[in-house]
């Protein structure tokens, strides 16, 4: 995550460096979304078809993006943070309420995912979805069948049972070094509320991951999407659109490797990644444009035919590959859905446990 | 204390000169002395201060994320009633929690044995380039410097492609029938050696190189002819008259080293706690500004202090050997 954020930093500098100022009268929207998350077609299109530049930056953690917009005078126009990170961001005055009569393409959105943002968003007031997901388990099927005799994985068990995950330390495990997506995990594992705050059952998922660290290869937020794809990793506890991007890549490598990706029967967090409109952002008018833009049908479904990931666009859905529409770990049946979960943000002194909690995990110390 | 000697013997010559161009001689010599402080004052002094006052605010959910902001929105008197909230807790914090004193410690022992590796590295790199032919030493500076054409953070990536299971190290060595079973380096503190001693290796080399080079060798000669062997003759009489260089390239390697944080992150793997992981941690996952700011400040003690402490010594040491 860290690695790939410095790189991306280090190249974004670059650019700027680079990029011959544009013209005073040159309508231009700042865009700072995820890495590897748009078709850049689409980019290109919107240019064409306003006449507005964008200047598309990227990040790949949260983390990177909150401290940006907390500084202040971040310079973007149009932001992707994910949900709970959101809703701590609306609290603290970073985006400004969205002029909803500049959004008419808002009545194709979807009210399953809707109602779910509003968690977060209260109303959607500041923010649209762009894409969601599901954090899951993604695995090597030829090296888990070597290893534990079945390469179907439906439970959670594969991964906190230690007995079970011992088998896989040999071909390796990572997980995603996010507290706020692994501790979840943890808590619904163990049949507790996975919002749960209180320093009890943060505890006792703590000695649920600590159990099952010495089988842990690493942590981190995006190294096993290449580990996965080159078949260097056997598991790996991420995000579904990642993993995809893995079993896609190894097909491409033609190596023999195969990925594939389960949403756990116990329950598995649903994450939203909303577009939103920071309130020092200087192009206003263009940014509006280009949400709306984004949730034109057939560019959003181009987008998700691209990234992988289902989006919030109910309209889009006719214009998506079919195998993505029916693939129950990208689009989940109304049977799965009911079992995923959201989880809020931490208030300042949970934070503090969670992350306490999680620098033990991860150092073992 | 240097620049005013320096003033001082600039100055006494000028004394016989008319007044006026005394005066400007003066005024120039002090236009001099205030560069570096001014240069200091803005690059140093204020942004620490700065960090100081962040580390006695609270964390709040805000835009920036901490209470109090001094700033005159509400006046002067705003401006001193927001002194009054600030307070010690977060470095209380930092001795509450057993986590911070851990990470300092392996953050101080990984850089003191990072630059001794360094040290015993980059020594006959540099002694051999002081003691080559006059005509190719330019050519060997500039080998040492070359690195620095490319990019720090592609260097480092370039050593995961090296040392990783079935990276080239590990191909090579399987290859020659060395090992039978592939090495595993990254991702552990044998990696973060090799990181911090491959990217520091010139900050070391080239203080050493220049007092090497400035070494008189027919002391040694000298040595030699009065039936002293070369290993004597070396700790003797080459590594003392090198301890400049020595001691300079350590501390250029040491302070850096401590609040490394990108070969650590690149190299070493989820269990190294260092001190430059510690407060990014602080900084972006908890948004703890204040907190982490105590961190830094702390960081900063803990190198500055030793080093001023050591510099005094040093100068009293040079006063008594007059």
């Amino acid at each position: 995550m860290i690695r790939k954020a410095l790189w991306l930093s280090a190249t974004s500098v670059f650019l700027t460096l680079f990029t011959p100022a544009g013209h005073a009268e040159d309508r231009v929207v700042n865009v700072f979304n995820w890495s590897d998350y748009i078709d850049s077609s689409i980019i290109d299109d919107f240019t064409k078809k306003t006449g507005i530049k964008v200047v598309y930056d990227t990040f790949d953690s949260n983390e990177i993006l909150e401290t940006k917009l907390l500084a202040g005078g971040s310079g973007y126009d149009v932001v992707v943070p994910s949900g709970n990170f959101l809703a701590r961001q609306i609290q603290a005055g970073v985006f400004q309420k969205l002029d909803k009569s500049k959004l008419p393409n808002l009545s194709n959105m979807w009210d399953t995912v809707s109602e779910r943002t509003a968690k977060y968003d209260p109303g959607n007031e500041y923010s649209v979805n762009y894409m969601w997901g599901t954090v899951g388990i993604g695995y090597n099927t030829k090296k888990v069948q070597a290893a534990l005799g079945t390469d179907k994985i439906d439970s959670w068990d594969v991964f906190f049972n230690p007995q079970s995950l011992a088998k896989l330390k040999d071909c390796g495990v990572y997980v995603l070094d996010s507290p706020a997506d692994i501790i979840p995990a943890a808590l619904k594992y163990l049949g507790l509320d996975p919002n749960s705050t209180s320093p009890d059952d943060i505890a006792k998922a703590e000695d649920a991951l600590l159990k099952v660290r010495p089988y842990i290869r690493k942590f981190h937020s995006s190294e096993y999407i290449n580990a996965l794809a080159n078949g260097d990793i056997c598991l790996a506890v991420g995000w579904s659109g990642d993993v995809f991007q893995a079993r896609n890549r190894a097909v491409e490598a033609k190596q023999g490797v195969e990925i594939g990706y389960s949403v756990p029967k116990e329950g598995a967090q649903m994450w939203f990644d909303q577009m939103a409109i920071p309130a020092d952002a200087p192009h206003v008018a263009e940014a509006l444009e280009f949400i709306n833009y984004m949730m034109t049908p057939e560019v959003i479904a181009k987008s998700s035919n691209y990234v992988l990931y289902a989006n919030g666009n109910k309209a889009s859905q006719q214009f998506v590959d079919k195998a993505l529409l029916d693939d129950p770990s990208v689009y989940p049946d109304a049977a799965t859905l009911q079992k995923l979960y959201t989880v809020q943000p931490y208030d300042p002194k949970t934070q503090r446990i969670i992350t306490r909690s999680w620098t033990k995990i991860v150092t073992g110390q | 204390m240097s620049n005013i000697a320096i003033t001082d013997a600039a100055a006494a010559p000028a004394a016989a000169k008319p007044f006026l161009t005394r005066l400007a001689a003066g005024f120039v010599n002090r236009l001099v002395i205030i560069v570096p402080y001014v240069w200091l004052l803005f690059f140093f002094l204020i942004p620490f201060i700065i960090v100081f006052k962040i580390s006695l605010s609270q964390t709040a959910i805000a835009m920036p994320p901490y209470t109090p902001v001094l700033d005159f929105s509400d006046g002067l008197s705003g401006f001193f009633g927001g002194f009054r909230e600030l307070n010690l807790d977060n470095y209380a914090w930092l001795t509450q929690d057993a986590l911070y004193f851990k990470a300092y410690v392996t953050s101080l022992v990984i850089a003191a044995i990072s630059t001794v590796l360094t040290l015993i590295v980059g020594y006959p790199i540099a002694y051999g380039m002081a003691r080559a032919p006059a005509t190719v030493r330019p050519t060997l500076l500039m080998l040492v410097i070359l690195p620095f054409w490319t990019s720090f953070l592609i260097r480092v990536y370039a050593w995961i492609g090296i040392l990783k299971p079935e990276g080239l190290l590990n191909q090579l060595l399987l290859s020659l029938h060395i090992i039978d079973q592939p090495l595993v380096i990254l991702n552990t503190y044998t990696a973060i050696f090799i990181g911090i001693v491959y990217s520091y290796l010139p900050f070391m080399v080239l203080p050493l190189y220049s007092s090497l080079e400035k070494m008189d060798y027919s002391l040694i000669e000298a040595a030699k002819d009065l039936g002293c062997p070369p290993t004597a003759a070396f700790w003797k009489i080459t590594f003392p008259l090198s301890l400049p260089g020595v001691i300079a390239g350590c501390l250029l390697v040491f302070i850096p080293a401590v609040g490394e944080f990108v070969i650590p992150d690149l190299l070493g793997g989820s269990q190294t706690l260092m001190i430059g992981k510690t407060l990014w941690n602080e900084f972006f996952a908890n948004r703890d500004w204040p907190v982490s700011s105590a961190v830094a400040v702390i960081l900063l003690l803990l190198l500055t202090v030793p080093i001023m402490l050591f510099q005094q010594a040093q100068a009293k040491a040079q006063e008594q050997g007059k």
